[in-house]
């Protein structure tokens, strides 16, 4: 069950992972994840589904390691099991032909944003797709991305790869050439969101953002992922984990996002302390 | 008021006043009744004093906060057989009228008098399950025990420590043994959700002959009896076992399969499923519409249960999922759920501990043995407070609330006073951890994929009491999905009477 079939290094510390689950490939429609328990041990983490193979009855994850359980993942190779795997969970994207559709992922949040923008590809949209990152060794799926868009920029902090500067400069030079953007899709960093958001309602461009909540359960029953969209609570897991970009408390999702701040850490070191001692 | 009035019939009746150890409080009736007194004395001398309710042994409430372990550690041989020596064995039994899944009672603790212990625990599992789980969790003082004829003049017999013991010493005895296969009945179940009701559907359709799968959306099977019951009131080796027992008889369980998201309803009958079950349980947390109410430290008591319960937060770092308690702890609520929040706190490291309350202590639903754990525990209760907002500090942290005083207006729709709030009696409160405990909504996951499925003004679904069928031919439901959030046991009795009824509609085809 579970059984990791392929597994791929994408950059320093992000892994795709292609992997069986054929009832959730069957299932899945883009926009939606998965939760993953690793071990008897091990906590319940959300991933986007970033592509399926029905055929093969798989499904693929991006995952990059942030702390102890992502590690872990990140350590794991072919014919390694999950011992959980469930979904496919959360509302699938909204797809239709809108005219031009902007796709904007942030380091490892283009890993969510990848699959929205291929099948707004597929519905017949104008797709442009930006990826930016803090240095090129974390820019993902540049090439799969480029096989089916119709414009691809590339934006680093530091320069070293496209252009440098943030997501925001790029969507607002295309904004700025005057192409009548019709919508923007945007995953990645909580930060980087609430930017995107603040410059698209500038411009009245209607704006879907996938939020990354904490989450247990995943199916709504403890909302550790409630988030305030238009001022209602709202749960990612069931509501969402995309929402109206431009009606989302990103101050209140970056603090909640920040609750276990200090234990994750602790459970990191632990983890690496507990590896580092098993090499020697 | 003539003696004849007395409701127990006249044989017991006699029975219970010839036994009665020397009553000092009916010494006063003496002068009126000397003849009877008289007769009594004489029958006394060849029939022994009918001993009294048996205390359990606990961990004592210093020690316990400390460890996650069980608080009650059960009856001894010894014990069990002094207290099932107190049972009348009446003819017509009250307390089998009182569990809502019929368990022959005097039959059982007969059996423990004969200190035949696991044919005991047999029979009572020929109509219940997972004994070992209600002996636990069962409100017995409002189910079986309140009927007793005992408890009329005594105390009544602790029927439900009797059941636990007799499980337990049939686990421990080693001699569980699964009743023979039945024919198989070449037809297939779906049951959605592993909590009380769903599982008890499963375990009597499979003694049927029934090939039943259990469709679980967590990773572990019992629904609310391992996300939800702490592992002191209900050890999740205990559940497991009852859940293993099910699954020898001959039931399948598929974790991590959400109905509603991994298949739908739908789905099931086409994959050979002739009636499908839905044992989802409530499962949507309510959460107060109050200024604050998603400050970091807020949790629903589902979230705080779940960690530490399921996901076993308590023993982290060992285990990955991390909870955070503060040093001062208030769950707001007066049920169960919030007893069981507020004493998972305190043995998370909670300095101090609340119970926030609308109305006064009599009103509170909890059970009573379990508001005086908490008392023992040295949890605090404020009554007839309710939050109006709650503070955060820079990081978004809730570190206090506003709360008004209440008092009590007239009865409700439930019976109980109404709470109303005290104009100008605002006050403010420290706290750095909040668990809100006030109860649930039906969750939408599975029943949303379900067009035509009737519900009730609630969202609850709609279906029969008796029968469990809901608007949808082949789709049963029972438990907390349909009579909203109510015990283990009526759940239990739900998913009986489900299994009864799903038997008649896939024997005779009439629905």
């Amino acid at each position: 069950m579970n059984r990791i079939i392929k597994k791929k290094r994408l950059t320093e510390g992000v892994n795709l992972f292609e992997i069986e689950a054929p009832l959730i490939a069957n299932k899945r429609k883009p926009g939606q994840f998965v939760i993953l328990r690793i071990n008897e041990k091990g906590e319940r983490i959300p991933l986007t589904i970033a592509d399926v193979n029905k055929e093969k009855g798989t499904i693929t994850i991006v995952a990059q390691v942030v702390g102890k359980t992502t590690k872990h993942l990140g350590s794991l190779n072919p014919n390694d099991n999950l011992l959980d795997l469930v979904g496919p969970l959360g509302q699938p994207t909204h797809i239709e032909k809108f005219g031009m559709v902007v796709a904007i992922g942030g380091g490892v949040g283009h890993a969510v944003c990848y699959p929205i923008a291929r099948a707004m590809k597929e519905a017949g949209n104008y797709l442009i797709s930006i990826i930016g990152a803090r240095t090129k060794e974390l820019i993902i799926l540049e090439d799969e991305t480029r096989k089916f868009a119709d414009e691809l920029y590339i934006t680093t902090d530091d320069g070293s790869y496209g252009k440098k500067g943030l997501v925001t400069d790029q969507l607002k030079e295309i904004i700025d050439k005057g192409k009548k953007i019709d919508l923007v899709l945007t995953a990645g960093p909580a930060i980087m969101m609430k930017f995107v958001s603040q410059l698209t309602k500038q411009y009245g461009i209607k704006t879907i953002v996938s939020l990354n909540s904490i989450m247990v359960d995943g199916t709504g029953m403890c909302g550790a992922c409630r988030v305030e969209v238009g001022g209602k609570t709202k749960f990612a897991c069931v509501d969402g984990p995309e929402f109206d970009g431009h009606e989302v408390n990103y101050d209140l999702l970056m603090k909640r996002l920040a609750t276990y701040k200090e234990e994750e850490k602790l459970a990191y070191d632990r983890y690496l302390q507990k590896i580092t001692d098993k090499g020697k | 008021m003539s003696p004849t009035k007395v409701a127990a019939p006249f044989k017991v009746r006699n029975r219970i006043r010839r036994l009665k150890p020397a009553a000092t409080k009916h010494q006063k009736y003496k002068g009126k009744r000397t003849g009877r007194i008289k007769m009594e004395g004489k029958k006394k001398r060849k029939k022994k004093v009918r001993p009294q309710r048996q205390d359990m042994r606990r961990q004592g409430p210093k020690e316990r906060i400390k460890n996650f372990n069980e608080v009650a550690l059960g009856y001894s041989e010894e014990t069990a057989v002094i207290e099932a020596s107190r049972c009348l064995c009446c003819p017509k039994p009250k307390c089998v009228e009182g569990c809502p899944v019929l368990v022959d009672i005097p039959g059982f603790i007969k059996l423990i008098n004969e200190k035949k212990f696991v044919e005991a625990s047999k029979m009572i599992k020929k109509t219940n399950v997972l004994p070992a789980i209600c002996g636990r969790v069962c409100p017995q003082e409002t189910q079986c025990e309140i009927k007793c004829v005992l408890g009329i003049k005594d105390k009544p017999v602790a029927i439900g420590r009797l059941e636990r013991f007799v499980a337990d010493y049939e686990a421990a005895a080693g001699e569980i043994e699964i009743p023979p296969k039945p024919e198989p009945k070449g037809k297939k179940v779906a049951i959605v959700g592993s909590g009380p009701s769903g599982l008890t559907a499963a375990g009597e359709l499979t003694k049927m002959g029934y090939g039943v799968t259990i469709f679980e959306a967590l990773h572990k099977p019992g629904g609310v009896l391992v996300y939800g019951i702490p592992e002191f009131r209900l050890p999740k080796d205990i559940v497991a076992r009852e859940v293993n027992f099910i699954k020898h008889l001959g039931a399948e369980v598929k974790t991590d399969f959400v109905v509603g998201r991994t298949s739908t309803v739908e789905e099931l009958f086409d994959l050979g499923y002739e009636a499908v079950f839905l044992g989802l349980g409530a499962g949507l947390p309510k959460f107060l519409n109050l200024p604050g109410i998603n400050l970091v430290g807020i949790y629903s008591a589902n979230e705080f249960l779940t960690r530490s319960n399921l996901m076993k937060a308590y023993l982290f770092p060992e285990y990955d999922t991390p909870l955070r308690v503060g040093k001062k702890v208030v769950v707001i609520g007066g049920g169960n759920v919030a007893m069981d929040s507020v004493r998972t706190s305190l043995r998370l490291g909670a300095e101090e501990t609340h119970i926030i309350y609308r109305r006064s202590r009599k009103e509170m639903p909890a059970r009573e043995e379990e508001i005086e754990n908490a008392e023992a525990e040295g949890v605090l209760f404020d009554f007839l407070v309710n939050p109006v907002e709650f503070l955060g500090d820079e990081n978004g942290r809730v570190c206090g609330m506003k709360l008004l005083r209440m008092e009590l207006g007239e009865p409700d729709e439930s019976g109980r006073r109404r709470p109303i709030p005290i104009e100008g009696s605002e006050f403010q409160y420290d706290c750095d951890t909040v668990v809100i405990a006030i109860g649930q909504g039906p969750n939408p996951l599975a029943i949303s994929a379900l067009k035509g499925l009737k519900l009730n003004k609630w969202g609850y679904i709609e279906a029969d009491m008796e029968t469990a069928k809901t608007s949808m031919k082949g789709v049963f439901a029972g438990g907390d999905i349909v009579t909203g959030e109510a015990t283990v046991i009526e759940a239990m009795g739900f998913g009986r009477r489900g299994a009864i009824a799903i038997d008649k509609y896939l024997t005779t085809g009439e629905w």
